[in-house]
């Protein structure tokens, strides 16, 4: 089974699914925090065009789960806020 | 940058079937430029091309397509198309801006095929262009929506057909419109119950659109394959409900539904609670006209209301050169997108002078336009939002997912400073400029503010463009 | 009761009325449009001393900056998100710099405060190393254009003002003696006042006309950038020096010189182009483009931050991109207060004060000293081909 890392655990996939879709079948419905309540977020349109599901994939944050395709060896990580807190 | 004959925007139902046409009578080179993993839009959507002993193949997911064959005709012309040389389909390809240029016209592009860290700029030119963009689910706020687990029917849709994964193990799909089966079909097709299937409006409004219904027999095929699979599957559909607040604290745990009287309006005391983990909403599709407005090319009402591109009996816009196809034209679904593509590539060709498609092409294509757009705009009619759609919404609600704003601020804003529309709201509250630029949002805003869906909003930017990838095109244009 | 109709409901109009309001003055606003829905909606809610030279625009740029933060104590600085931020001019070459200092040496001179920044990183660490140096203008201020405009209105209305949204001023009422006695709706209906003030901004020369007493405001294009959301990494209105050569510029081809400044809500907003192009609408993808270059080259973080939004304005100028302020000789009643170019949300507070002193305080032409540079007189010679000209 190919995997990529979340939050520093393995996920797994199969090949051709988006980062959102392998973590919706990992039983994840949420990997981002909203900036003003911080609430939990993930998939909500699935089409690229509600930008609900950022995620940070290998330290680029902002990137749509549902349109980046899993790659094995993917370090995946929780968005909080705007996604460059840290920078 | 990189010039071409003809641009197609979209590799849907409507762009394969113009490119199709295209290729098959004329000489013109074609670029079809699309945001997906592959051809085939959001109605023939597959997994990203992948290889390995586990990778997921489009054909494990053909039950949940409709129509199979008309898409592999058009591939298979596309897939020729490419072998001769004669077209370019480009997969991961953002649209930011389209503008005229000199006699033709420039899309200006972000390339995201090479994953996240690679994003990069590019341009494409032609003579002509097409606008087959689509179109996007319709959602309006409830309380809860914003829990995660609840998603749009589209959303449930595509993890469905491009992951094959069931979003939930227990489900409610709720909204209106004939989509909603699919879905629900789908669902249950792979292993998830679907607790209920609430479709708010009630099936007599079918009663006054006979005409449209007996003109497409194939139509009532398809709903009647949806609704052997949901009662095979044991799954209830009620209409006239309508799934009023969903429930949990860091994902969705239950939803209530109610009951709609005869006006729309949920009933007090017709509630009761299901435990689902995920739920699916749709209140129909609002075309993708971004592209389109800033180029200014006339638009015109739908039956209900929505602005959508106005076109002549050849799919020719207001615009000399710019042509559109598909939901753009008004929401119809994939046969029609198919039909007003071909359309299409017959006006391009001839209009370039570069061939010409059979007159009985275009006359078959024609009266497949009536007919379809006939029973589209049944659709409409019959499957509007209820009037009592906002009835439920709490103050603390969430309206503007992205920059959180409330059913209260937005309230304050029409009752107490006099907005009158989705953009006032927007200037004084906040709401449709976050990321999704009130792609989500709008809709309800234009329905709070002005009971109606406004007009199309203006978006100078169609995708969001890492600046830097502007700044190196800067820096090339220098050169 | 003097009676006032004010034509324009965006910043300048809903200052007006807000300050004519306090000294008792019955006040109409009319609008085709709702409140700040036009240029007032498209601009990133400067209030800047910074970019202005010596003269009569500084000096109603100072009385502006005075009388907005007299008028966000009234309506609560929070409501309309004023913001004493302070603006920070950098220089990309040392020949930028030395004239970066001279023109904030005559700045000095007048009053205002620049001061020598001889580390720019201190005041903005995320700004690019080699920046030779910077000035700091701590009177730089900003509001939320479209939430002030809206609380000014608001303000008025309480006083007993009223809104006419979506009626089209179309003509003046005139007196046998030429004077202005009102405006006439396009329905017909006629409204009566004492003087009718032009606040119509990009469209004040439109009016203008209307009244009777014409006034060159044309339009000038321009675009701004919106960013994702981020954390506060800019913390002032930074801008290149090149602006303030930009701004007074007659050129009628493109210009752009970059402002990168954040909002309270995390967006950066990237200005400002300028193009005579009259009314015309369309993205220009190279003016997006040299934006964002001039801004990554200032902020180089900015490169891998996405723009969300373009938006497009026109900002009204007079050929000698000074406002018009002041009663009209040929149509006695009509009080011109438009033609801000690109300042109107800044000079907006301040032109409320003269127009209310020339209502109310018994401001006149002849009384106006260094507020007769603003004066419509200035256009008397210029005739219709030379005003198209311009």
């Amino acid at each position: 089974m190919s995997t990529f890392t979340f939050d520093g655990g393995p996920v797994p996939f199969r090949p051709g699914q988006t980062v959102g879709a392998a973590l919706v079948a990992a039983g994840r419905p949420a990997w981002r925090t909203t900036r003003v309540s911080g609430s939990p977020r993930g998939i909500f349109c699935g089409i690229g065009i509600c930008f609900d599901c950022l995620v940070t994939v290998d330290g680029e944050p902002n990137q749509r789960a549902c349109l980046v395709r899993a790659e094995p060896g993917q370090t995946v990580t929780t968005q909080e806020g705007t996604g460059h807190e840290h920078d | 940058m990189s010039t071409t004959d003809v641009l197609l925007i979209g590799a849907g139902p409507a762009g394969l079937a113009c490119a199709a046409t295209i290729l098959a009578h004329s000489d013109l080179s074609v670029v079809v430029l699309d945001a997906g993993h592959g051809p085939g839009g959001q109605y023939w959507r597959q997994p990203a091309p992948a290889a390995g002993p586990n990778a997921l193949v489009p054909g494990e997911l053909a039950d949940l397509h409709h129509d199979q064959t008309t898409f592999a005709e058009l591939l298979q012309e596309v897939q020729r198309g490419r072998a001769e040389g004669r077209l370019e389909l480009r997969s991961e390809q953002h649209v930011w801006s389209l503008v005229p240029v000199g006699d033709g016209y420039a899309a200006h592009t972000v390339d995201r095929a090479g994953g996240p860290s690679r994003t990069a700029g590019s341009t494409t030119r032609a003579r002509a262009v097409l606008v087959a963009t689509g179109a996007y689910d319709r959602a309006l706020p409830f309380p809860g929506w914003d829990l995660p687990g609840v998603m749009t029917v589209g959303g449930l849709q595509a993890l469905l057909k491009a992951g094959g994964v069931a979003a939930g193990r227990r489900v409610a799909i709720g909204g209106t419109g004939p989509f909603l089966l699919p879905v629900a079909a789908g669902l249950a097709r792979r292993g998830s119950t679907v607790v209920g299937v609430y479709e708010a409006n009630r099936p007599t409004l079918w009663l006054r659109e006979a005409r449209a219904v007996a003109r497409n027999p194939a139509k009532l095929g398809e709903g009647a394959g949806y609704a052997g699979t949901l009662i095979r599957h044991r799954v209830p559909v009620r209409t006239g409900r309508m799934i009023v607040a969903a429930h949990g604290t860091d994902r969705v745990e239950a939803v209530t539904v109610a009951r709609l009287d005869r006006a729309g309006r949920p009933v007090v005391g017709s509630e009761h609670r299901l435990a689902v983990d995920a739920v699916g909403v749709g209140w129909g599709f609002t075309p993708q006209l971004d592209l389109a407005v800033t180029l200014g090319v006339d638009r015109r009402p739908d039956v209900a209301g929505t602005e959508v591109v106005a076109v002549d009996d050849l799919q020719r816009t207001s615009r000399p050169g710019v042509y559109a196809a598909g939901e753009v034209c008004g929401v119809g679904g994939a046969a029609l997108a198919v039909a007003e593509g071909t359309l299409a590539g017959a006006a391009i060709v001839a209009d370039l002078g570069r061939g010409a498609a059979p007159e009985s092409l275009v006359r078959q294509g024609r009266r497949s336009v009536d007919r379809l757009r006939g029973f589209a705009d049944a659709i409409l009619r019959a499957h509007p939002v209820p009037a009592g759609w906002a009835d439920r919404l709490e103050p603390q609600t969430v309206v503007c997912r992205c920059e959180e704003v409330s059913y209260a601020a937005v309230r304050a804003a029409i009752d107490e400073r006099g907005a009158g529309d989705a953009r006032q709201v927007k200037q004084l509250t906040r709401t449709g400029m976050g990321w999704c630029q009130g792609r989500v949002c709008g809709y309800a805003a234009g329905l709070l503010t002005c009971g109606a869906p406004g007009p199309a909003v203006e978006r100078l930017v169609s995708a969001p463009v890492p600046l830097g990838a502007l700044a190196d095109a800067a820096a090339g244009s220098d050169d | 009761m003097t009676r006032a109709v004010i034509v324009g409901a965006g910043i300048v109009g809903a200052a007006c009325a807000e300050a004519l309001t306090r000294h008792g003055v019955d006040v109409v606003v009319v609008d085709r449009n709702p409140v700040g829905s036009g240029t007032t909606s498209r601009g990133e809610g400067n209030i800047l001393v910074s970019d202005k030279g010596p003269g009569a625009e500084l000096a109603l740029a100072q009385l502006s900056r005075r009388a907005w933060l007299e008028v966000g104590d009234l309506l609560g600085r929070e409501r309309i998100e004023l913001e004493e931020k302070g603006g920070v001019v950098v220089a990309r070459t040392g020949a930028g710099l030395d004239s970066l200092h001279a023109f904030a040496e005559g700045q000095r001179a007048a009053g205002v405060t620049a001061l020598d920044v001889a580390d720019p990183l201190a005041l903005e660490p995320h700004l690019a190393p080699d920046i030779p140096g910077a000035v700091h203008y701590p009177e730089d201020m900003q509001v939320q254009p479209v939430l002030a405009a809206a609380e000014l209105l608001a303000a008025a209305v309480d006083r007993g003002a009223t809104f006419r949204g979506g009626l089209d001023a179309h003509a003046a009422v005139t007196d046998s003696d030429g004077s202005v006695s009102g405006i006439r709706a396009a329905s017909g209906e006629v409204l009566e006042a004492d003087v009718v003030i032009n606040a119509a901004g990009t469209w004040g020369g439109e009016v203008s006309e209307r009244l009777g007493a014409p006034v060159p405001v044309l339009p000038r294009r321009g675009f701004i950038l919106v960013t994702e959301p981020l954390p506060p990494l800019v913390r002032h209105k930074v801008y290149s020096a090149d602006y303030v050569d930009n701004v007074g510029s007659s050129d009628a081809g493109l210009e752009t010189s970059c402002v990168v400044e954040g909002t309270r809500r995390g967006t950066i907003l990237i200005g400002a182009s300028r193009e005579r192009v009259g009314f015309d609408t369309s993205l220009s993808v190279t003016v997006v483009e040299t934006l964002a270059r001039q801004a990554v080259t200032i902020f180089p973080f900015l490169a891998r931050v996405n723009l969300l939004r373009v938006y497009r304005g026109f900002r009204p100028y007079c050929p000698d991109h000074l406002p018009v302020i002041g009663p009209d000789p040929r149509a006695p009643g009509v009080i011109h207060a438009c033609g801000h170019e690109g300042a109107g949300i800044g000079l907006a507070a301040g032109t409320a004060r003269l127009v209310s002193d020339y209502v109310t305080g018994g401001l006149t032409a002849t009384t106006a000293g260094e507020w007769a540079a603003l004066l419509p007189d200035r256009f008397a010679g210029l005739n219709k081909e030379a005003r198209q000209q311009a």
